[in-house]
């Protein structure tokens, strides 16, 4: 395949428009943690309604990227857009767009498992029926809705943070290691989840050593290594200086 | 704005009621200051009773260090501090929330105390208009500045440390401000005291503005 033609390719929404937009655009995208380029010249394309498997060895730059694409870790150098957002103008606007699962729950212990989830879902202006929704959805109804997130198990915890993403109803989901800690059942409905979150319009960008599964269910993987990537399944995007003058990226077909 | 600041002082004081930290661990040591002041001066009887106004509120400084440090270690815990970050929450707003939380938790220590002080310096309290007025305005300016240099010390390994000594020197102006107050309503001269309240309102309003505006670079940088 030319690698233009990669560019190129339209996302799910026929007829351009914002929506045929990548979800997610990255070229030779620079990110630092102090001063060490954790990602030193990412090329990354997502499509909308696609999900893509990011895999690679630890400390491979999984975990930074995912947060560079929450909006949480700036980018220095490159280009950088998310939901149609401009990264290296204003990385924070994405934020309330996206959902990330990361390896830290980000609940408060004392609260029960309704509180964290309404507490999360309204500070998103998200509706309190999808806070209930996304418990029923998660198993987390019945008793366990009361019980301080303190006292669950790693798993029910897991499912908790789970919850508050889906009550958020995010465009972009970015999970990291979203099976880990999970029993059998957690994970198929993981599986579950990001299938319908996707059907329903969303984007799933998500890491994962669980490799079967995960590629199993993703529609494309791009192996991270040393803070870069490479697309398994595409060629690299290429840079602008490879694009034909007076051509913009998206309408290169 | 106002929004999340409601959200977030609701949630703060849903932890409080649910994990008990201020019940069962800082009301009683914001009454263990006041017993030691009292057998420390005992002797002098005299010394006490005028040292009570500066004995109450440095207690209530003490005290209010641990509500302050308890407010932003659940903030610390499990990404919750990323996951605010991500919350589309108004920084403003989590900066009022928290202030306000903090702000309640130290009116009832200082309801508390000033029961402690009654018992066990056996304060008559006089002028209630002037007390009444530098307790409130010294507790908006406490719960501000504290929050605010409360994320600042956020980030760093040594917060438990580095708070008191980066906050209780900002906090000196509302010591003497609400101490000279306190003297001034108790002695029954109330006219010498409101001057000070105008200060300590001053410093409530800057640091109410310095926080709005800045909570959110420093909640990035934490």
């Amino acid at each position: 395949m030319d690698p233009t033609e990669t560019v190129a390719e339209p996302g799910p929404s026929p007829g351009g428009g914002p929506s045929a937009a990548p979800a997610v655009r990255l070229r030779r995208a620079v990110a630092l943690l102090g001063s060490f380029p954790a990602l030193a010249g990412v090329d990354l394309e997502v499509d909308r309604q696609e999900i893509v498997l990011l895999r690679g060895p630890n400390g491979a730059g999984k975990t930074t990227l995912l947060r560079t694409l929450a909006g949480l870790v700036p980018v220095t150098q490159g280009e950088a857009t998310v939901l149609g957002i401009d990264l290296v103008r204003d990385h924070k606007a994405v934020r309330p767009k996206v959902g990330l699962l990361g390896h830290a729950t980000g609940l408060y212990d004392e609260l029960t498992v309704a509180d964290n989830v309404r507490f999360w879902c309204r500070a998103a202006r998200a509706r309190a029926v999808d806070a209930d929704a996304a418990m029923v959805r998660l198993g987390l109804d019945g008793r366990l809705r009361n019980v301080a997130v303190g006292r669950l198990s790693a798993g029910q915890r897991r499912r908790t943070s789970l919850a508050c993403l889906v009550a958020r109803r995010p465009e972009l989901w970015l999970l990291d290691e979203p099976h880990a800690g999970l029993d059998q059942e957690g994970r198929d409905l993981v599986d579950h989840l990001v299938r319908d979150a996707t059907a329903a319009g969303a984007t799933v960008v998500m890491s994962s050593h669980e490799l079967d599964r995960a590629v199993a269910l993703a529609d494309r993987t791009v192996t991270v290594t040393g803070g870069t990537t490479e697309d398994d399944a595409r060629p690299p995007v290429p840079g602008p200086a490879e694009i034909p003058e007076g051509q913009d990226s998206t309408d290169v077909a | 704005m106002w929004h999340d600041a409601l959200l977030v002082a609701g949630k703060d004081l849903r932890l409080e009621v649910r994990s008990r930290v201020a019940l069962n661990q800082i009301v009683p040591f914001a009454l263990l200051v006041l017993v030691l002041f009292a057998f420390a001066l005992d002797p002098d009887r005299g010394l006490l009773e005028r040292a009570t106004p500066g004995l109450y509120w440095v207690a209530v400084l003490f005290s209010g260090l641990l509500a302050l440090q308890r407010a932003f270690t659940v903030e610390a815990a499990d990404g919750n501090r990323d996951a605010l970050r991500l919350s589309g929450l108004d920084p403003a707003g989590i900066f009022l929330g928290k202030a306000m939380a903090v702000g309640v938790q130290l009116l009832v220590l200082e309801v508390l105390l000033g029961i402690g002080v009654a018992v066990l310096y056996t304060t008559q309290f006089a002028g209630w208009p002037l007390l009444l007025a530098t307790v409130g305005v010294a507790t908006v300016g406490i719960a501000a500045a504290g929050t605010l240099y409360g994320v600042l010390a956020a980030g760093l390994r040594v917060r438990e440390t580095l708070l008191p000594l980066l906050l209780l020197p900002v906090l000196a102006p509302v010591l003497i401000g609400s101490t000279r107050a306190f003297e001034a309503a108790l002695a029954g001269a109330p006219a010498e005291g409101w001057p000070w309240v105008g200060l300590l309102a001053v410093f409530a309003v800057l640091y109410i503005l310095a926080g709005v505006l800045g909570f959110g670079p420093l909640l990035e940088e934490s």
